[in-house]
């Protein structure tokens, strides 16, 4: 039977306080004081809805063998190629094969679901799927959905052995409930009245696949130990409850008090969630909300405790987290606002796919060489082996950089380079196994930095050139909590 | 080891413009002035020149390529003419070329010029690696500026060598403190104003651990050298100086990827010192030197110099800094017109800068700043990052 094989997740390091919203909004629209709570998670300005989900991606594989994977689906409604796959930029990230099935799912905030259902189709014919969803929204200044909306993302690994949660079944409904709408050009989008949205929205289209699922697997709301309710809005989720008939200990929190309203990952962080915490026999349904609904049904195994070991997931990204107090900071990373970036910012040259294309895993996957004579680790790729007492000319095999920790050789923090958030760090890395390696660093302070500290890899938006339809990604070493 | 250019070649004329910002004059205005000193200097005519070698760094954004704008400067009559450029050695690149056809017996006389015009790039500091250094470099290399990349030896310098911060900073403060006083002493000089040590460690932080003053300036520029056959320059003049050694040594990669280096040294000075020394006949080069010009783009630079050149112990230059070792006074002055931290430094200008201090000084012309009694001056030109760098290293004397 297919189901979940495992699971992962990511929320960025940032988290804005929403007050700090309001301290700059609140004067235009002090009806947002309802909304102006907790606090949201916000990428780092190097990171994007690709880089989240190879994150969760590299969460939820844990190490697994990433020659199992046969497919990977990514689901978003923020990705940021509109022509490039953006998939495939994650499973080169997570460097599996080529000869995999890869799609970017995307259109609706139901696409996470969506792209899981597609999963289980696939795994009825004995695929493995790794499935990814990740949201990095915009709400316009003013907004409620400025302070709504969060970014993060999850990763469900779906095939049919060694299952974590079993796939029972499924029941969709789709509908052009034009609640929330936005054009491909568009970079923020339009909302129809609140009211409405919960009345008819929320408030009947969740009931219909909820009830649905429900009549056609002869179950009750009550066999449910947690039903995911992808549900952002504190007034709709309350009535929903009611309607439900779920008691409130059924109900998994909706993460919109610690991380946002993360758009198509919101219903498969919340499910992440709700395994972090299930035991086998428990049965969960997941609620998906987007022009429609899917509604799906999964009983967990004893095979959940075997993957918790090693994961951050939910609970430990939480637990990770830096206060973005400077709404300007924010402003920025968002590219809401231009900023005077200066010459070294502005001088981006054009990129030579032909080079990017050469370079292949050595740049998606940080793949270099070692050589076969003397066991030498060595990026970029050689052909002739770095070590002087070797020299060995063409006995090379691919070595991976992209999941070894290193310790910092040396750093700095540069205020002269062009960065984001100066001063850009960056250093040499020592790998464990040999090897070394000049990068960027990244969700770190100059200040925490010392020589021999622990860092990994973490697949990262290099540079963009806007003016090319160009972001160049490659890996930075991000300190070890 | 070959036998090497030992007393085989003599420089005859040396031309320097006043290094700075120089918003009004061109890069052929500048090829044109350092040219005219060096002719006049050596009191020959451009007929009598058979070859020439011409230095520049950032070419496509000012000067330009090729031989040309030396050649279309100043109308040198169909000889052969060679750019070379090697990041910020460019200058004693160009310099090599003529002295080695020289010695060759290729060329009788022969020109070096390097220029510079880096404040028509539109950057404060030097232009943007990423457009300098291809493709592959912009999508794969960490954003690094040349200050970060030599911050990154200061940082595991300090490491190493147990000094807190504040230690590390304060010995880098004297460098750069006692560079600025020389320079007040130097004409030519862009920067010249003393800066107390405590100013330079208060100083706005460009790349951690280095500020501003530990950086150097940024300066338009030009140095010419006329060089003949050694068994001829008393022709031309009666206090002709001898090229005892000219080495180049360049990166192996092992530094930006190999285990081996700890990135507290430049490795390719080591190994262009060890060479040079041989080639001079240098035993002791504590003793022997009487002065030199280092290539110190930044304070950490020098420093770490000191050592690799074999004058302070590993790990021990702190000490001779602080004792005054290498002031203008000192046992073995270093930078005595200011060094590129105060004289500055038009890219592939500064190693035929270098050699030029040390031409007036073996001269006895240096005026105020004039090192008394010197036989053997040392040049050290270094390009690229403590990590991936050429050096050079030439050794003159004003004796046979």
């Amino acid at each position: 039977m297919a189901g979940i094989t495992s699971y992962g997740a990511y929320i960025p390091r940032y988290r804005m306080n929403r007050k700090v919203i309001f301290d700059q909004f609140g004067w235009f629209n002090a009806a947002n004081a309802s909304v102006a709570r907790g606090e949201k998670a916000v990428a780092n300005y190097d990171e994007d809805t690709i880089t989240m989900a190879v994150a969760a991606a590299t969460d939820c594989l844990n190490g697994k063998d990433k020659q199992e994977v046969d497919g990977l689906y990514l689901a978003s409604v923020s990705l940021p190629f509109a022509e490039r796959q953006n998939a495939v930029i994650v499973s080169d990230a997570l460097d599996c094969s080529s000869n995999i099935r890869t799609a970017d799912f995307g259109g609706s905030l139901r696409s996470g679901t969506t792209a899981l259902l597609s999963a289980f189709d696939a795994a009825e014919s004995g695929r493995n799927i790794m499935v990814c969803a990740s949201d990095s929204r915009m709400g316009k200044p003013g907004s409620s959905q400025e302070y709504t909306f969060g970014d993060g993302a999850a990763a469900l690994s779906v095939g049919s052995d060694k299952v974590i949660a079993e796939f029972k079944g499924s029941f969709s409904a789709s509908h052009d409930f034009i609640d929330y709408r936005r054009l491909t050009e568009e970079k923020f989008g339009h909302d129809w009245e609140a009211r409405w949205i919960r009345d008819e929205g929320y408030g009947k289209i969740l009931p219909e696949t909820a009830f649905g699922l429900v009549k056609k697997y002869g179950l009750d709301i009550k066999d449910f130990a947690k039903i995911i309710i992808a549900c952002p809005v504190a007034a709709a989720l309350k009535e929903l409850v009611k309607i439900l008939g779920a008691k409130p200990e059924q109900i998994q929190d909706n993460m919109v008090s610690n991380v946002g309203d993360t758009g198509a990952a919101l219903s498969l962080m919340m499910f992440v969630a709700a395994l972090e915490e299930a035991k086998a026999g428990d049965k969960i349904m997941v609620l998906s909300y987007g022009n429609g609904s899917d509604a799906l049904y999964f009983e967990v195994t004893d095979e959940l405790e075997k993957v918790k070991e090693g994961k951050k997931g939910i609970k430990g990204y939480l637990s990770e987290k830096e206060d973005l107090s400077v709404y300007g900071k924010y402003l920025v990373f968002k590219n809401i606002v231009p900023l005077e970036v200066g010459i070294r910012g502005e001088e981006i040259p054009p990129t030579a796919m032909t080079v990017l294309w050469q370079q292949g895993r050595a740049v998606s996957a940080l793949v270099g060489s070692r050589c076969k004579v003397c066991g030498t680790p060595q990026y970029p790729r050689q052909r002739v082996c770095v070590n002087p007492d070797c020299g060995a000319v063409d006995q090379m095999e691919d070595y991976r950089f992209s999941d070894k920790t290193g310790t910092v050789n040396s750093y700095t923090g540069d205020n002269l380079a062009f960065c984001w958030d100066p001063p850009q760090i960056y250093g040499s890395v020592d790998f464990e196994g040999g090897g070394r390696i000049f990068l960027d660093f990244t969700d770190c302070d100059l200040d925490s930095l010392e020589v021999g500290m622990p860092v990994s890899m973490s697949f990262r938006r290099k540079y963009a050139d806007p003016q090319r339809g160009h972001y160049g990604y490659f890996w930075k070493a991000v300190p070890v909590k | 080891m070959a036998k090497g250019i030992k007393n085989e070649v003599a420089v005859i004329g040396m031309g320097c413009t006043k290094f700075g910002e120089l918003w009004d004059k061109t890069s052929s205005d500048l090829i044109v002035d350092a040219y005219k000193e060096a002719m006049e200097d050596a009191g020959i005519e451009k007929k009598d020149i058979d070859a020439a070698w011409f230095g520049s760094c950032v070419d496509d954004v000012n000067v330009g390529k090729g031989g040309f704008p030396l050649t279309k400067a100043l109308k040198l009559p169909f000889i052969p003419v060679t750019r070379v450029e090697n990041f910020c050695a460019s200058g004693t690149e160009a310099f090599r070329g003529a002295c080695y056809a020289v010695a060759s017996g290729a060329c009788d006389i022969a020109l070096a010029l390097g220029v510079e015009k880096l404040k028509d790039t539109g950057y404060g500091g030097l232009p943007d690696f990423g457009t300098l250094m291809g493709t592959e470099s912009r999508i794969t290399s960490t954003n690094m500026t040349a200050p970060g990349g030599f911050a990154m030896m200061a940082t595991k310098y300090f490491d190493r060598y147990g000094l807190s911060p504040e230690e590390g900073k304060r010995a880098l403060a004297h460098v750069s403190s006692k560079s600025h006083h020389n320079g007040t002493l130097s004409p030519k000089a862009h920067l010249r104003r003393e800066v107390s040590i405590e100013q330079i460690m208060k100083a706005p932080m460009i790349a951690w651990p280095l500020g501003l003053f530990d950086c150097c300036g940024v300066s338009d520029g030009s140095a010419a050298a006329i060089v003949c056959r050694a068994d001829m320059a008393k022709n031309f003049r009666k206090d002709p100086i001898y090229v005892k050694a000219l080495q180049i040594a360049i990166t192996s990669a092992e530094e930006e990827s190999y285990k081996s280096w700890d990135g507290t040294h430049v490795e390719t000075t080591t190994h262009g010192a060890i060479r040079a020394y041989e080639e001079a006949g240098i035993t002791n080069p504590r003793e022997e030197i009487s002065m030199m010009e280092v290539h110190d783009c930044f304070s950490i630079t020098e420093f770490v110099t000191y050592e690799d050149l074999q004058i302070s112990p590993r790990g021990k230059a702190i000490m001779d800094v602080e004792s005054g070792f290498y002031d203008l006074d000192g046992k073995v002055p270093c930078q005595t017109d200011g060094g590129l931290k105060c004289f500055g430094h038009p890219i592939a200008a500064s190693g035929l800068r270098m050699i030029y201090e040390e031409y007036k000084q073996l001269q006895g012309k240096a005026g105020e700043r004039q090192v008394e009694n010197p036989r053997i001056g040392l040049t050290h030109n270094l390009g690229g990052f403590p990590h991936m760098s050429v050096v050079s290293v030439t050794i003159l004397g004003n004796k046979l």
